[in-house]
């Protein structure tokens, strides 16, 4: 279950004040106006604590002397009161809404940053959707608490002091009837926010785990409708629905205890404060002006004090959003690789060597330690301007050695040179821009076709690239058909394309810049014969000129190839040319004809080699 | 594939019909009727409890202070005692709520994200098509979220908010007629305040909307694509159109958090105003004498209460706003009408006839356009006896593969219909459909889980045997034991990490297990090598002998396996004939076929 990894990540020590403090550097911009904003709303605070004592005073001043013209006065002092307290919360929002607004923007980018840039070993463990609502849920939660919460914790616990000094200072023994209730409330939300921390993380990581369900049965909906499996597909939604239903209702049993403790301890403070003053009042200890107040500034503070609750609610939920959040941007990035050698001039110009593959072994990182390497001390020389085809059974490691080469993945042991320079030693960007590649699974990004193309290409490459390189895989003419030519809008936004046309285009964006090595991982697997053979004419002017590794499964894609190299349980276990090997080479014969090893009959592909 | 310009799919607005929207959120109260009522109910009473605390203290302050005076501790006594149970009644009535509400909450929400996951697996693989994962996605978690959010604190706040009002400006209009009525006045320009709000922030919240979307759509393309992003440096090009949609999404998230500090500002002005209003007309009457002092007291901490809410107003309402629109999503999702709906009287198929396990498939007057217009196959006939192997071959958009969804039941046909031993396949429920008919497609996708379930998603009551069985069968057995834990290896975590060719020897072996009588094959051999499609075509002669099948493939090696060639071209079957003849006649095949040769040698 996805879902795991939430829990061993509780550990005991974890805490709420910690995960937030790491806010701390996003928020450092806009201290300045987030302080305003609590000074603000503190004042504005205080001041409905003032509302009480000017009642007082109309009360034991000009109703009780009768005088009906003194109210005037001290109506029109509350009027000047509450008109401040009003402008100033406004004051409050208007100072953090933008400041906030981009925190989060801030964060957001910043994990969309980190993300692009995490090592792809990550993106292979992480769903996306997981990725997703950190970057959006949490990250709301994570500005709410910087609005609300956070504020609000600070201006509650001024306010409530301030309300208690006032309290003490009309009446002492009042005071403290009223004081006694915060000891308990203090303990209780302190019990409350450990238990809920656990509760509400477990629902955050159970909606992550509903949204894979929804998304797999979504992407995978053919499957699903071929089989006939929407039953048991509803089924498996329903029961992690259900479990986060109960999840749910566990967080909801905690919110009702705590928030019933909060309703009634304050609640039972004011009625005792309530008796003892009737009876104060009785013995003329005490001016019904003052009970009045009193009881008015006690119930001012039963707003703050009740509040504690679901602020603690909020800021435990933003602290498991904060550790959700930083969780991912703790990963550690690739490193950019050093600086292009071009400070020191007396670097002689590469030589031409093609790619060099020295002792290279691979082992997924998160592989248990008594697995084989996947790739395992793989020497290969792919000459300059020769096609090297990479041949291997199902799952033999051919797509991961073409994926070390612009260092997707990073190779474990060894080393691999392009025309004698480690690829270590340079700089990503310049690996990358050097290493052109086609993907098995064609992807386009939501752009118009020549956008998705010209990424291929340095900047500045415009038309005349682009219809060459739609030329050569053969997609000049589809494209033409399009609504709008290659301006036409394509990926998850726009057209959507057949497989074909998709491998078209990705292979057209591969070969756009011209690179000096080009890497192709099948890239014809899903082209009809027709088309196949065209590209395969186009392609082998491409390839003349380039030092290319092409990942093959069929005798055509191969005779691209000026040689071929066999990959058999990780290691090259034979190089070079189709007919030498499939004469010398039982498990090539096997793979390229599938006769030898397998029992098959294969009367067609054995002749159309044995032709030649 | 569909006229792209005016499609509602393009812009993620599907059509409602107008008050869809209530009638959903009815129809998702409708069965929770009774218990709505009931904490309804415990609100109510639970206002009552607490609301009762000033007028305690008024009962106090006029008739506690002087009985007290007189030594009659009586009043004093019921003043405590009545306080403590009102205490402790909206403690106790507060709990029941929060949970019975909670329940109510979660339930609904469970109703809705079954509804929404249920229409969307029964909705048309054309829908999804055309819907596109991203917006379905988005439909059940963020709309879902914030129609919680409204449930499980807007609707509480309102309906608290709304009771406190009523019950306080009862109260008031009880003590005072006058003090009453400049409460019950304010309500007018308050009311004022919230509708000039909403309206104002509808349109910030619709742009928020579309700007978080185009975030969200931004973020999942690059993190599913994260590969080729790498390799062709689009990192830094993606930052920038990143930030660019985050600033949107940022202007309008400051411009909602603004339109939400202007409604504060009004409702607290107008409700500071109204207090001084009434403090100004009880103390002068108090002053008067024509009003006790407890009245004003309690009509004092009422006021307090009456206008505390406002602030959670504004927040309710955000919440409101947002969950209609998602609301009406989600409305316009479920109200589609599935392209293909389950039969409402199912049939079954005849028995099979002896030692022949495939079936007779018949297109009988078949014709398909979408219903954008666009004609894909015009009207043909098509015969397919059982146990007969079928090869479709033709270039991209064909209609080779409208044909074979037509025959899956992905699509239904526009005209005519398809028959499955002469039974329309419109009348077979979904198992008896998917006993006889089954498609493996290009894409081979692996749903999380161990590499055993998702073979056994051909047939979920399958033993481990028969699921090795089928493995074996496929030749897929080999590489899945050699993963870190054979068969139970997960497919999405560590080791895990599977080819494409590794994901359809899987999908394959599905087939194998499903057993179907008619097996159709989509492209279904692209990312197999030799020795892969050889096991394939070997289980089709052996484990699958007899079945009826239909292969749309672009290697003809595939091909010459068939008993029957049918060339397709611009949705029409222009050759049809054993492979043998067509390869030596001078057709479209015969082409194929030596272009196929041609790349064989080079």
């Amino acid at each position: 279950m996805p879902g795991e990894h939430a829990v061993d990540k509780d550990s005991p020590d974890r805490s709420a004040v910690r995960s937030l403090a790491r806010l701390w550097p996003y928020v450092r911009p806009v201290r300045g106006r987030w302080a305003a904003a609590a000074a603000v709303a503190i004042v504005a605070s205080c001041l409905s604590l003032v509302i009480p004592l000017v009642l007082k005073w109309m009360v034991d001043g000009p109703v009780a002397e009768g005088d009906p013209g003194g109210v005037w006065l001290g109506a029109l002092y509350l009027l000047l009161l509450g008109v401040a307290e009003a402008l100033l919360f406004g004051f409050r929002r208007w100072l953090v809404a933008r400041p906030l607004a981009g925190v989060e923007a801030r964060m957001r980018a910043d994990l969309f940053r980190r993300l692009q840039r995490l090592p792809i070993a990550f993106h292979d463990c992480w769903a996306s959707g997981q990725l997703l609502s950190r970057g959006t849920t949490d990250l709301m939660l994570v500005r709410m608490f910087l609005a609300f919460p956070l504020t609000f914790l600070l201006v509650n616990a001024v306010t409530i002091l301030a309300g208690f000094v006032l309290l003490l200072s009309q009446d002492w023994t009042l005071g403290l009837v009223l004081l006694t209730p915060v000891v308990p409330l203090v303990v209780l939300c302190s019990l409350f926010e450990t238990k809920y921390a656990v509760v509400a993380r477990q629902a955050q990581d159970q909606v992550g785990d509903l949204t894979t369900v929804v998304e797999e049965s979504v992407l995978g909906i053919r499957i699903v409708k071929g089989f006939g499996r929407h039953r048991s597909q509803a089924l498996a939604f329903r029961e992690l629905a259900e479990r986060l239903r109960s999840t749910e209702l566990a967080k909801a049993r905690l919110l009702a205890g705590i928030w019933a403790f909060i309703t009634v301890v304050p609640e039972l403070a004011i009625g005792a404060a309530l008796v003892l003053g009737t009876v104060q009042v009785a013995d003329g200890d005490l001016s019904a002006g003052t009970l009045v107040a009193f009881l008015s500034t006690a119930l001012a503070l039963r707003w703050p004090v009740e509040s504690l609750g679901f602020l603690l609610a909020m800021s435990q939920e933003a602290a498991t959003a904060t550790e959700r959040y930083f969780e991912v941007m703790d990963e550690r990035e690739e490193t950019p690789g050093p600086a292009s050698p071009a400070s020191v001039p007396e670097t002689p110009a590469p030589v031409a060597d093609g790619v060099r593959f020295e002792g290279v072994s691979f082992r997924y990182p998160d592989a248990p330690a008594d697995a084989p390497p996947v790739l395992d001390r793989i020497d290969l020389h792919i000459r300059p301007g020769e096609t090297l085809a990479l041949v291997g059974g199902t799952g033999s490691g051919k797509t991961t050695l073409t994926a070390l080469v612009p260092r997707l993945h990073e190779a474990t042991g060894g080393r691999i040179l392009l025309d004698g320079e480690d690829i270590t030693l340079m700089e990503r960007e310049r690996l990358r821009a050097l290493v052109s590649v086609a993907f098995e699974e064609p992807t386009l990004f939501s752009a118009s076709v020549g956008e998705n193309v010209l990424m291929g290409a340095a900047e500045g490459a415009a038309e005349p690239e682009l219809r060459r390189a739609l030329g050569v895989a053969q997609a000049d003419r589809f494209v033409a058909a399009l609504p709008e030519g290659a301006a036409t809008q394509v990926g998850e936004q726009g057209l959507s394309l057949s497989g074909g046309q998709r491998q078209r285009l990705a292979l057209a964006r591969a070969v756009v810049g011209r690179p000096r090595f080009l890497v192709l991982d099948d890239p014809l697997s899903a082209l009809d014969v027709h088309t196949e053979a065209l590209v395969e004419a186009a392609l082998r002017e491409v390839l003349r000129d380039t030092t290319a590794l092409v990942v093959a499964h069929r005798p055509s894609t191969v005779m691209l190839a000026d040689r071929v190299a066999l990959l058999s349980q990780g290691r090259i276990a034979a190089v070079g040319t189709h007919h030498e090997l499939l004469r010398a080479n039982a498990e090539y014969a096997w793979l390229m004809s599938g006769e030898g090893a397998g029992e098959g009959d294969g009367e067609t592909y054995g002749k159309g080699n044995e032709e030649r | 594939m569909t006229d792209a310009t005016t499609d509602p799919f393009d812009r993620d607005d599907l059509p409602v019909a107008p008050g869809a929207t209530g009638s959903l959120l009815r129809s998702l109260l409708r069965a929770h009727r009774a218990r709505v009522a009931l904490a309804a109910l415990v609100l109510l009473l639970q206002q009552a409890a607490v609301q009762a605390g000033p007028l305690l203290v008024a009962y106090a302050i006029d008739r506690g202070v002087p009985a007290f005076r007189r030594g009659d501790h009586g009043p004093v006594v019921a003043v405590a005692v009545g306080y403590l149970l009102c205490a402790a009644a909206a403690a106790l009535l507060q709990y029941a709520f929060v949970r019975g509400a909670a329940r109510i909450n979660q339930d609904v929400l469970l109703d809705l994200r079954g509804r929404i996951f249920r229409h969307a697996q029964a909705l048309s693989v054309d829908f999804h098509e055309r819907y596109t994962s991203g917006r379905l996605i988005s439909r059940s978690t963020t709309d879902v979220e914030s129609l919680r959010e409204l449930l499980s604190e807007g609707l509480q706040e309102l309906i608290g908010v709304v009771l406190a009002f009523v019950y306080i400006a009862a109260l008031l209009l009880w003590l005072d007629l006058g003090i009453g009525g400049v409460a019950v006045a304010s309500f007018v320009p308050l009311y004022l305040l919230v509708r000039l709000y909403q309206r104002r922030a509808a349109v910030v919240f619709a742009e928020r909307s579309t700007a978080i979307a185009g975030v969200i759509v931004k973020f999942a393309e690059t993190m599913n694509g994260i590969r080729p992003v790498r390799a062709f440096r689009r990192e830094r090009a993606n930052d920038a159109v990143f930030a660019e949609l985050n600033h949107r999404h940022e202007r309008s998230n400051g411009d909602a958090l603004l339109e939400m500090a202007r409604y504060v500002v009004g409702s607290r002005l107008v409700a500071n105003t109204a207090v001084a209003g009434m403090c100004l007309w009880g103390a002068y009457r108090v002053a008067g004498g024509t009003l006790a002092l407890g009245v004003l007291a309690a009509a004092v901490l009422y006021m307090r209460r009456l206008y505390d809410p406002i602030d959670r107003l504004g927040m309710f309402l955000n919440s409101y706003q947002s969950a209609a629109a998602s609301l009406a999503k989600i409305a316009g999702l479920l109200a589609q009408e599935p392209g293909v709906p389950e039969a409402v009287a199912p049939r079954e198929l005849p028995a099979a006839r002896p030692g022949i396990p495939g079936r007779e498939v018949v297109f009988e007057g078949v014709r398909f356009a979408y219903r954008t217009g666009g004609e894909v196959l015009p009207r043909f006939d098509l015969s397919i006896p059982a146990g007969q192997t079928v090869a479709v071959v033709g270039s991209t958009g064909a209609g080779k593969s409208t044909l074979a969804k037509l025959l899956a039941r992905f699509y239904d046909p526009t005209e005519g219909r398809v028959l499955l031993d002469g039974v329309d396949v419109r009348d077979l429920s979904t198992p008896e459909l998917r006993r006889g008919v089954v498609m493996v497609t290009q894409e081979a996708f692996l749903f999380s889980g161990t590499v055993a379930e998702n073979i056994a998603i051909g047939r979920p009551d399958a033993t481990r045997e028969e699921i090795e069985h089928a493995a074996k069968a496929i030749g897929a057995h080999d590489f899945i034991a050699g993963l870190p834990d054979g068969y139970d290896t997960d497919v999405r975590k560590r080791g895990g990490r599977i080819s494409a060719g590794q994901r359809q020897l899987v999908a394959f072996a599905r087939a194998l297990l499903a057993d179907p009588a008619v097996l159709i094959l989509d492209e279904a051999t692209s990312s197999l090598d030799v020795p892969g499609e050889r096991a394939v075509q070997r289980a089709m002669d052996t484990v699958l002998a007899g079945r009826t099948a239909v292969v749309i493939a672009h290697r003809l090696s595939t091909v010459e396996i068939a008993d029957r060639v049918l060339v397709m071209e611009d949705g029409r079957v222009i050759e049809d004939g054993a492979p043998s003849d067509l390869v030596t006649g001078e057709g479209r095949y015969a082409d194929l076929h030596r272009a196929w040769r041609d790349s064989l040698v080079g």
